[in-house]
């Protein structure tokens, strides 16, 4: 059933005007939107960055033209097609019109398979492969990780995490650290454990996170691209200290990089950075500590154990 | 015509019939209501401890252990004892008077149901109070960290974390099993599938899907609860369990409850837009067979949980894929509603200032909602306060949203007493303006890489930490002028008559409070579809003549 045809619609070229000026104010104000989204994510220091940014950015505007036109309509009705008072008789029945309906579901349908189609070309290009690949890892191009332009990482880290603290072992150079060291530009491969429970391997300033699996060792490829200290964090709960089990990422060029190697392999092992740790010894001397609680794992015995306090980029 | 015999003077029923095993759909609809919300204020009080640890950066409030017991806590119990009871409450309340049924089809059964509800809800706060306190591994509890048992007790407040979930989900199969039932078979002469209110619609959808996924959860959590206690290792790494497995079970279920949740209140969204504009539902037939399109595309969306868990890259893309088809329905929906709403004529009173308020953070949602779909912006933001601000506008800003509108819509029919607008709109006020404060700062906090679940973080997190802890405690003062409306009303409101909203449905055709078999043997006969505004045409059979006798019994009641 349509409208009655006495009270057809009757679009004026005023109406139509006006329309067609609001949408171009809310076209505006989505692309807009869709530049400041950059501002609310940290810093890009990773090569997948800019690509999770820009859907990110594409997703926002979208989002922000959807989201205001509905509440235009909203705002509308309210204003506008509000009972008068004292009236208490009903608005014209109309049921529904098929065409409408068949419209408002092909451009969604249409919008969220662009969305999907750009997000698969964004995910390709990342290339943060999954562990299953990983576990029964047989050909390069995917040990590659999909960075088209990258070569084969240089760089192997194996990363240790732990209630609650991160090893992190350069087996070539027969260094670890509580401090994670980056090679800038420099492709790097994260072979990733987990001793006790999952943990999450997240650096928010790369965009990238993957869950750290008992029993699974994970391969990780990224690429930093901007010289700065950065934040770890577990992103997936562990427990007790799950807040307090953070990390610093430092990316640094080449040189300075392999200096830190160097003058790391001659330190002797020492103890790391572990914050659960010392918080747990202040919490046993509490007369009510709270509740029950796993202990934390020793800190880890290594060659530098760096810093979590100082300022950091994002 | 018989239907002026209806009884108007019977001895008014006793008030412990609300504390007894009774049998009667709207007694339990009651009960299940009524004791959600004792839960909701519990769960509140929690979720003021966490805002309370979080207004600033360090670990300050309450120790660490408290903190992951008490989300945790939060959690589970505002899920599975108050949104799925509440949402039970209304399916007590509304599916028999609305589809003209004397009760639910099991009613024993339906009474079995609600009272577990009280039991593993005891079951659950006891472990407060148990050596080594609550389960404190979030409401997902991932294995291997919620078997850890630091105290190696049989009895641990994961173990009755479990045993309570387990029978959460005993007693939402058995009230899935009573409600699709009673939909399919017992709807008034007349009423066929498409002339059915949404609501039920959405309630057969809603409850098919607990019927299908919970049996994966009560699995899973008993095989978790064998390796707490038990020493199996189904999910346990060095026993060659897989711990990702438990989340396969965990997202199989708890991804559709987010529909079931979801699903009823678009209902409630459905039947109150066209009280309150005076229209007819936009594209009926079409909103109503939505609820099973999400219903299908609901069931092979779990993985979008565990993009960063470990799948491989073909299933992300097939489940983001998945995931944003949903949107489609949905905005049917949206769509329809907005149809609804156009050129009606609106009458913004609480219910439809609640119905709006929702439908205003249910869009915002779904955009949220896109976003973390499409996995590499997931795989940034997942298990960060986006997530958690996402789904806080799903299930608060909307859903609870609309679950206000249903308890100030159709409370004069059920409790047969007339709610206060002022303190509905002072509610509706305070409720949207600190749900939104409350949960808008964590998308930028999201954004900026905080991780959920933290009871502590660095400092450059502060500033939108401490908003969102503002708009918590004004959400907590939100809930003052509820109480008062429902206590001061049901115990001294005026008496409501049959139909005050002049709404079209069968439950508006039964008397305010409804007689304990609903129609009794005068069951109407259904002759329209629902939402006839504006049509002038009847819903039933002989209408008027019960209408009649209604409104001569309204007035025999206001002057006695």
């Amino acid at each position: 059933m349509t409208a009655p045809p006495t009270k057809s619609p009757g679009f004026s070229p005023l109406s139509i005007g006006g329309l067609a000026l609001w949408v171009a104010i809310l076209v505006a104000l989505s692309l807009w939107m869709g530049q400041q989204a950059y501002r609310w994510l940290p810093v890009q220091a990773s090569t997948a960055a800019p690509l999770v940014d820009g859907l990110f950015s594409f997703e926002t505007a979208v989002g922000t033209f959807v989201f205001l036109g509905v509440i235009s309509v909203m705002a509308w009705v309210v204003l506008m097609h509000r009972a008068e008072k004292y009236d208490e008789t009903d608005a014209v029945p109309i049921e529904g019109n098929t065409k409408l309906e068949v419209i408002w579901t092909a451009i969604p349908f249409i919008l969220v398979m662009a969305i999907a189609y750009y997000a698969i070309q964004v995910n390709t290009r990342l290339g943060v492969l999954g562990p299953m690949e990983h576990i029964h890892l047989a050909n390069p191009v995917e040990e590659l990780g999909g960075y088209p332009a990258d070569r084969l990482p240089a760089e192997q880290v194996e990363v240790i995490a732990r209630q609650w603290s991160w090893e992190f072992r350069y087996s070539g150079a027969k260094v670890s650290s509580t401090e994670l060291h980056l090679v800038v530009d420099q492709p790097v491969t994260f072979r990733l454990v987990s001793d006790d429970v999952l943990h999450g391997f997240y650096i928010p300033a790369f965009r990238l996170k993957q869950d750290v699996v008992p029993g699974r060792a994970i391969n990780f490829n990224l690429t930093p691209t901007r010289e700065g200290r950065y934040r770890l964090r577990d992103s997936q709960f562990s427990g007790t200290w799950f807040a307090a089990n953070q990390a610093d990422v430092v990316v640094e060029n080449a040189e300075a990089h392999s200096a830190w190697l160097k003058q790391a392999a001659s330190q002797p092992l020492q103890v790391g950075i572990s914050d659960a740790v010392q918080e747990y010894s202040k919490r046993a001397k509490q007369t009510n500590p709270g509740w029950a609680t796993v202990p934390p794992a020793p800190p880890p015995q290594v060659n530098v154990p760096g810093s979590n306090t100082l300022p950091h980029d994002a | 015509m018989t239907s002026a015999t209806f009884p108007t003077s019977e001895p008014k029923p006793s008030w412990s019939r609300y504390f007894s095993f009774n049998t009667d759909a709207k007694v339990i609809g009651i009960q299940y209501i009524v004791l959600a919300f004792f839960y909701f204020l519990i769960g509140g009080l929690l979720a003021m401890i966490i805002r309370g640890e979080l207004i600033t950066p360090a670990s300050d409030l309450v120790d660490r252990t408290v903190y992951n017991g008490i989300y945790t806590m939060h959690g589970t119990v505002m899920l599975f004892l108050f949104i799925f009871p509440v949402l039970n409450g209304l399916n007590n309340l509304l599916i028999p008077t609305m589809i003209g049924a004397p009760d639910m089809a099991f009613p024993r059964l339906n009474a079995v149901a609600f009272w577990l509800v009280p039991i593993f809800g005891t079951l659950l706060i006891a472990s407060f109070f148990v050596p080594g306190g609550p389960a404190n591994s979030g409401w997902w509890s991932y294995p291997p960290v919620s078997i850890q048992n630091p105290l190696g007790h049989l009895v641990s407040g994961q173990g009755l974390w479990l045993t309570a979930v387990a029978l959460s989900g005993v007693s939402s199969i058995m009230g899935a099993v009573n409600f699709v039932t009673t939909i399919i078979r017992m709807r008034a002469p007349g009423m066929g599938w498409f002339r059915m209110p949404v609501f039920c619609w959405t309630a057969l959808a809603a409850q098919s899907l607990q019927l299908i996924g919970l049996p994966a959860l009560t699995g899973g959590a008993v095989m978790l609860l064998f390796d707490l206690v038990a020493g199996t290792s189904f999910y346990r790494p060095e026993g060659g369990g897989d711990p990702v497995l438990y989340q396969h079970f965990f997202w199989f279920y708890s991804h559709p409850a987010v529909y079931v949740i979801i699903l009823p209140v678009f209902g409630i969204f459905s039947e109150l837009f066209p009280v309150y504009a005076r229209k007819p539902l936009f594209g009926y037939v079409y909103v109503a067979l939505a609820s099973f399109i999400i219903v299908g595309l609901g069931l092979i969306v779990w993985v979008h949980h565990m993009f960063p868990s470990g799948v491989a890259q073909w299933m992300r893309n097939l489940f983001m894929v998945n995931t944003m088809l949903i949107s489609v329905p949905t905005g049917v929906k949206v769509f329809a509603w907005l149809g609804t709403l156009w050129r009606g004529k609106l009458r913004l009173s609480t219910p439809m200032l609640f119905c709006l308020g929702g439908l205003f953070n249910f869009v915002f949602a779904g955009i949220t909602g896109v976003m973390l779909a499409t996995v590499p912006v997931d795989i940034h933001v997942s298990n960060t306060y986006f997530v958690v601000g996402h789904f806080h506008y799903v299930i608060y800003g909307a859903a609870v949203m609309g679950i206000f509108a249903a308890i100030y819509h159709w409370f004069p029919k059920f409790i047969g007493r007339m709610p206060y607008e002022g303190l509905g709109k002072l509610h509706f006020l305070l409720t949207f303006v600190g749900a939104n404060l409350n949960f808008l700062p964590m998308h930028p906090l999201g954004l900026m890489g905080m991780p959920r679940r933290v009871s502590s973080y660095d400092p450059e997190f502060a500033f939108w930490n401490v908003i969102a802890s503002l708009g918590a405690f004004l959400l907590g003062v939100s809930i003052i002028p509820f109480l008062l409306n429902m206590i001061s009303a049901w115990v001294r409101g005026p008496k409501a008559p049959h139909n005050p909203w002049n709404a079209i449905g069968l439950e508006w055709l039964l008397p305010s409070p409804p007689p304990e078999d609903n129609f009794g043997e005068h069951v109407p006969v259904v002759i329209a579809r629902p939402y006839g505004y504006g049509s002038g045409l009847p819903l039933v059979e002989h209408q008027a003549e019960r209408e009649q006798a209604l409104t001569l019994a309204d007035k025999m009641e206001a002057s006695r």
